[in-house]
């Protein structure tokens, strides 16, 4: 029992990660509390979204999961040339995640699959010193998702399945610097567009070359969320011709980047698991936030983004302690996919530590309590995007203004889930 | 079993709440610091540029934005202050009311007019509110009342609310004087400052020069109640009062003094060009052949005279110089009138053109006229036509003899001339001479906010977005009268006064973002 309790401690003093970008690397509480790692790790439903290739192994022949995690992540900024600070007060993201397995024979198993990989939640204080930038976003995307798990031999399995997804978008951020009605309201714009369609798959392979030891691939197609016909809706714009901007339509597309994973897990005893994964996610798609607006007065926003494909390593173990209790903890480093000059206060992500920690309580022989928690640890750093242009007031050439500062994030996730198997 | 999911519950809670924090952080208190200065009560004393006056009123976001509320956001970051208290007006309309009818214009607006150019109109989309016998309860730390000179900040009943109907008070600080015989200086002394800023003596050379120099320099009178509107303070009473003024601000705080631009360099005064008439504008260019046969007896004239100087030619290749009327000059009208006469102008038109040329000429780069010549250069003079007609002119001819700046020299009012300017000049180096010394010896900081918007005016100062000059509408640092700046302007002297608090006080106060403060208004809400 002691010893119970210290593993905690070391779970907790042990570090974690938050992925990079608008990647919310939350899909199940079990791989999740051992560093989100589990490519090659047979545990339960979760496999739906780790390795659906997996599925086929879970020893019942129905296999559920559910769960979401309550995210608190915030951010502070400061300059310190002119004295300026501000927090975000980002409301608590809830992403979660439901997935299904039924095992119609030894060799195929079936499954449905719904989680949120992306998704993004920041809220500045309204008129901040980089509102010309962002004041808040919401960003959701919902992944649904038919699959199948074949088992080749005994010791390779293959599994996949077509994706589809569902996102929505809601950006809010000020025209520019200064620009303000007569009564000194901020004038600004809001792009608003949900249910917005997009499909892809996904696609893994397990083998066992010995029985302790599993390896494991999956790879998640790329999609591209094409927002057309969404609102934009302007306010606080001045009375005059000067400033032509009424409320349009606008197209635009933000990539989910496909990304790739390849992991092994070791079964030491009947105690220890260990597990490793490496993702690889493209994020090279993502070079350039372009809103589109119909209204043919208004300037498209053009805003460089140019991140690139960035590496995650995840390390976890699992100890089995009695029929009852399961611990398990983990770590992963996480490496930002934003570029130095491009670091955008609407996904100010810099690399990040990030520990983890959890435990599942079988409850029945059927059921089982997931609980995870992650702590993400961000180094401050000083930062600028250098890409916002303004008008030269001489010239009237765009000129680049850069934003920047100081800023550190934080954020911890404690999550719940069910395991049921039938 | 359950007290350990306790402590994992309350370490978990711990993490939840722990916010991010900066190693440095601006929030704890630490990063700047007031040095030998006390920002604790900071008062700023002045006039309307001090006020936050801009755009030819005062209004709400132009009073947020004054360099005192600008300097106060920064105080607070370096230590623990009383706040800092604006006597705002109503609205954003500006303008003022007193007993319900409106006695200061609404502000100015950057609308574009029926030609599709932008220009400055005066804001009509709502009423002005601000009622002057409705008293606000002080004290204010920002005590710039718009409109005073240096003596005014002494004058008892300044701030009288019966005495704003007679023209023998200041309706702005009649709002929120503390009672109807208290001085400016009395109100900001009673709030026991720690700091000061004094930026006064603008208006004492300022509304000579916009007015076009029809006031007087009144060297060597010591007694300002003799002074009309109009003229410029004796340099010598001025640095007497403004010492005694100091001398009693510095007794118990800090301070900077803020010394006085040379008014020729807002655009007020630069933005018309002297040569303002273009052959290309269809009213004035397809005239030009005829007008100079008319002027041709007249330079004839002029120089059988000896003063060739005063004679009138329009290019048609360029914009030609308008015809002023300079009160310097010698008045030849009798003279001229007998050359004309000789020369066979039959003697009606003879007298009438003495009258009208004999202390005009065309102007020259030296001359500034003044913004509000815009709208009336090549406008026929209505008011003139009815005295030609008087006269026994025909409408006509009346009417031809009337264009402003054109065939009838343009008024006094709307032109500093060549020796007005250096009047100006001359005394505005007297004053800052006067403030530079107190400066140094009441030990204060000392900005030269001549130099500040003399490189505005020259070369421009550089920020993250451009440069900021003092071009009319375009430049960023003057608002739309051409004389008070916008809060970007207001910003650029906010950071001026820090670096000198900096430099005089060993303090470490951040400066304001320049980039991030506005410039001119728009609105279609014009007359």
């Amino acid at each position: 029992m002691k010893r119970l309790f210290l593993l905690g401690l070391v779970m907790m003093v042990t570090a974690i990660t938050y992925a990079g970008g608008y990647r919310v690397s939350l899909q199940g509480q079990r791989g999740l509390a051992m560093g989100h790692t589990g490519v090659a790790v047979v545990n339960n439903a979760e496999l739906a979204f780790f390795n659906p290739a997996g599925l086929v192994f879970l020893e019942n022949k129905i296999n559920a999961a559910v769960g979401v995690s309550a995210v608190f992540s915030d951010v502070v900024w400061q300059n310190q040339e002119f004295g300026q600070t501000a927090r975000t007060d980002s409301p608590v993201g809830t992403p979660f995640y439901a997935y299904f397995s039924y095992k119609l024979n030894e060799k195929l198993s079936v499954g449905l699959a719904a989680y949120t990989p992306y998704g993004s939640s920041v809220a500045w204080e309204k008129d901040w010193a980089g509102s010309h930038l962002v004041n808040d976003i919401e960003l959701a995307a919902i992944y649904v998702q038919a699959l199948a798990s074949y088992k080749i031999t005994d010791n390779l399995s293959v599994g996949g399945g077509p994706i589809y997804v569902s996102g929505s978008v809601n950006f809010n951020r000020n025209l520019n610097r200064t620009l303000t009605d007569l009564d000194g309201n901020r004038a600004n714009v809001t792009i608003d567009a949900s249910g917005v369609s997009a499909f892809g798959w996904s696609a893994g392979a397990m083998w066992s070359p010995v029985d302790s030891l599993r390896i494991g691939v999956n790879y998640r197609s790329e999609i591209l969320v094409e927002a057309e016909g969404g609102d934009a809706d302007f306010e606080n714009i001045p009375n005059s011709p000067l400033t032509p901007f009424s409320d349009t339509q606008f197209d635009a597309t933000l990539p989910l980047p496909a990304e790739l994973t390849i992991g092994a897990s070791y079964q030491l005893n009947d105690q220890w698991l260990f597990a490793f994964d490496y993702n690889r996610t493209f994020w090279g798609v993502y070079e350039s936030l372009d809103v589109d607006f119909a209204d043919p007065g208004i300037p498209d926003s053009n805003n460089p983004r140019e991140y690139e494909d960035s590496s995650i390593y995840r390390f976890g173990l699992q100890y089995t302690a009695n029929q009852t209790f399961t611990l398990r903890a983990g770590y992963y480093f996480d490496e930002s996919p934003v570029q130095s000059g491009y670091f955008a206060p609407e996904t100010p992500r810099n690399d990040s530590n990030n520990f983890t920690g959890g435990l599942s309580v079988n409850v029945t022989d059927n059921v089982a309590i997931d609980a995870s928690f992650l702590y993400s640890r961000f180094e401050e750093i000083d930062e600028s995007y250098d890409y916002y242009t303004e008008p030269d007031p001489s010239t009237g050439q765009p000129r680049r203004v850069p934003f920047g500062g100081t800023y550190k994030s934080s954020a911890f996730i404690p999550g719940l889930g069910v395991t049921i198997k039938i | 079993m359950k007290n350990y999911f306790k402590y994992i519950a309350i370490l978990a809670l711990g993490v939840v709440s722990c916010e991010p924090e900066l190693e440095n952080a601006i929030e704890d208190g630490e990063v700047y610091s007031n040095g030998e200065a006390d920002f604790s009560n900071y008062v700023a004393l002045g006039n309307s540029l001090t006020a936050g006056y801009a755009d030819g009123a005062l209004y709400i976001t132009g009073q947020e934005n004054s360099y005192p509320n600008i300097l106060a956001g920064k105080f607070a970051l370096t230590q623990d202050t009383d706040g800092f208290t604006q006597p705002l007006v109503n609205d954003n309309a500006g303008g003022l009311i007193l007993n319900g009818s409106q006695i200061t214009e609404n502000r100015f607006v950057l609308s574009v007019n029926a030609d599709g150019d932008p220009s400055p109109a005066r804001y009509t989309g709502a009423d002005p509110t601000t009622e002057v016998s409705t008293k606000l309860a002080g004290p204010f730390n920002n005590m710039g009342v718009p409109g005073a000179k240096s003596y005014h900040l002494v004058a008892p009943n300044y701030g009288s609310v019966s005495g704003v109907a007679t023209g023998m008070a200041n309706p702005y600080f009649a709002r929120f004087s503390s009672s109807e015989s208290a001085t400016v200086l009395e109100d900001a002394l009673a709030q026991q400052p720690t700091f000061f800023t004094l930026w006064i003596g603008n208006n004492d050379v300022l509304s000579y020069a916009t007015s076009g120099g029809v006031g007087e320099y009144r060297l060597n009178e010591t007694d300002p109640t003799l002074y009309g509107e109009n003229d410029i303070t004796d340099p010598n009473f001025f640095a007497m009062l403004y010492g005694q003024m100091v001398g009693a601000l510095a007794q118990n705080a800090g301070g900077v003094l803020l010394n006085i631009p040379n008014v020729t360099s807002a655009p007020y005064f630069t933005a018309v060009p002297f040569a303002a008439l273009s052959p290309a504008d269809e009213n004035f260019g397809p005239q030009i052949p005829t007008l100079n046969a008319t002027f041709a007896p007249l330079n004839q004239a002029f120089a059988f005279l000896g003063v060739p100087e005063r004679s009138v030619n329009f290019a048609t290749d360029a914009a030609s110089p308008v015809l002023i009327k300079d009160e310097s000059l010698a008045d030849i009208s009798d003279q001229l009138t007998e050359v004309l006469i000789g020369g066979g102008v039959d003697p009606a038109t003879a007298t009438l053109y003495g009258m009208q040329y004999g202390q005009s000429r065309q102007a020259t780069a030296e001359d500034l006229l003044v913004l509000t010549s815009a709208g009336v250069i090549g406008t026929v003079n209505t008011q003139r036509v009815q005295e030609l007609m008087a006269l026994g002119l025909d409408q006509q001819t009346a009417g031809q003899l009337s264009v402003n700046g054109v065939t009838f020299p343009m008024e006094d009012q709307y032109v500093l001339t060549e020796s007005e300017v250096s009047i100006v000049q001359s005394a505005t180096t007297a004053f800052n001479i006067a403030i530079s010394q107190i400066a140094q010896d009441n030990g204060l900081g000392l900005v030269d906010a001549n130099a500040v918007l003399n490189k505005l005016d020259s070369e421009g100062i550089a920020f993250d977005g451009g440069t900021i000059t003092s071009a009319f509408v375009s430049g960023g640092a003057f608002s739309l009268d051409g004389i008070h700046l916008t809060p970007r302007g207001n910003a650029v002297i906010a950071n001026e006064i820090i670096s000198e608090i900096n430099a005089t006080y060993g303090s470490n106060v951040p400066k304001a973002n320049v980039g991030a403060y506005g410039t001119v208004t728009l609105s279609q809400d014009v007359q």
